[in-house]
């Protein structure tokens, strides 16, 4: 059942401001939630100003200026910083996006930076992705095969079917999809939301694999796929401009057409 | 998992996330629904029943739906139908797996939207000529 308001944990109260220094000319003003497990108190909002002068354009690097200069106990993942590892995904202005690909210029005032929404928090903006990566591991992400492969090379496909999975391969997990999806938001204990079906998805086609119908049974469930409304919100949000509305859209026309 | 902590995980805010054409629109499309089957069942079973009734309750159905309040109503009933009609084929086309394009997407969105404002004012322009 669809539930609107935060458990009482988890609601968020009023947090700190951190001024910008004096003389800071160009001043972005960021809010970040912030949850530290050792303090026993509920999440609450910080406000850092940031003078953009000595900061470089990415939100991601917003953070790790505050991280370094202003408030060493701010809480994040980050890698790449170029948007392949797929670490810095976090709710930036309303939506999900990666904070490194992100540019500070592109939000009009204050910037809000919230964890992917509707997930566990583990501290300030890492929440828990247990679930998540159970998930995707469930739609088996690996080639299936029954028949021996042969003896002196690779299973090998044709140009035009590896460019059928090219796109869904492109895929990095980073959450954003899912966690922007409200259908996955109040059903993820029982639906696999979007990044799990694109995976599943992406083996389904491929021609390659010879457990196509072990992998159509498996998804056929009222919740495993068919929880999905085609909002579309998973489209909107990937930053990797993947499509798996598309994709889930594809894997319910097969099962319907496999019937007949 | 958590022995260490002295708070158990929050859930983290979702509440917050953008309006995009995208939630907004299966909103609509829900509350449209949910719209049509309780307030459209509701006036079209007393309006039967009062057809049943005789002329007086008859009469007096005729009187009631001319009421500024019910005229609203069924002037909300008529947007809810042909947004909860055009966005239903949007989805039946996205079934075939056409049209789900982010681009697409969007633009099938905003015509249905538009569409359905238009139909409306179109239908309630061509009752107050007939009246």
């Amino acid at each position: 059942m669809a539930q609107f308001r935060l458990p009482p944990n988890s609601r968020v109260v009023a947090g700190k401001t951190f001024k910008a220094p004096a003389g800071a000319k160009n001043v972005r003003v960021f809010k970040i939630y912030r949850f530290d497990p050792e303090s026993g108190e509920n999440p609450r909002v910080d406000t850092y100003e940031v003078d953009m002068a000595t900061c470089g354009p990415m939100v991601l690097d917003a953070l790790i200026k505050i991280k370094n200069e202003i408030d060493s106990t701010l809480t994040f993942r980050r890698s790449c910083r170029e948007g392949i590892c797929g670490s810095c995904a976090m709710n930036i202005d309303g939506k999900n996006t990666l904070a490194c690909t992100k540019a500070t210029e592109d939000i009009k005032g204050e910037v809000k930076i919230y964890p992917l929404p509707h997930m566990p928090v583990i501290k300030d903006l890492v929440p828990d992705l247990t679930n998540f990566y159970a998930q995707y591991a469930s739609v088996k992400p690996w080639l299936q095969t029954r028949t021996p492969a042969p003896p002196d090379r690779e299973r090998l496909q044709s140009k035009e079917d590896q460019e059928k999975i090219d796109r869904p391969s492109a895929c990095i997990l980073c959450a954003c999809c899912s966690t922007a999806c409200p259908s996955y938001w109040w059903n993820s204990d029982r639906y696999l939301g979007p990044a799990a079906l694109l995976a599943a998805y992406r083996w389904i086609i491929d021609t390659r694999d010879e457990a196509t119908g072990e992998r159509l049974d498996a998804l056929e469930d009222p919740f495993r796929l068919y929880r999905c409304h085609t909002i579309m919100n998973c489209t909107e949000a990937c930053p990797k401009d993947l499509n798996p509305a598309r994709a889930i859209a594809e894997i319910k026309k097969m099962i319907a057409e496999r019937r007949h | 998992m958590n022995t260490t902590t002295k708070h158990p995980r929050p859930l983290s805010p979702f509440m917050h996330y953008r309006w995009q054409y995208s939630n907004t629109l299966s909103i609509l499309h829900r509350i449209s629904g949910l719209g049509l089957a309780a307030a459209g069942l509701v006036l079209l079973i007393y309006w039967l029943v009062a057809a049943a009734s005789g002329e007086e309750a008859y009469a007096r159905a005729q009187e009631v739906f001319a009421s500024p309040v019910v005229t609203v109503l069924l002037f909300l009933v008529s947007l809810a139908f042909f947004y909860h009609m055009l966005n239903g084929i949007r989805h039946l086309v996205w079934d075939t797996g056409r049209g789900l394009e982010r681009q697409t997407a969007r633009k099938s969105g905003w015509a249905v939207f538009i569409s359905a404002i238009l139909l409306t004012l179109i239908l309630w322009l061509v009752i107050g000529g007939a009246a």
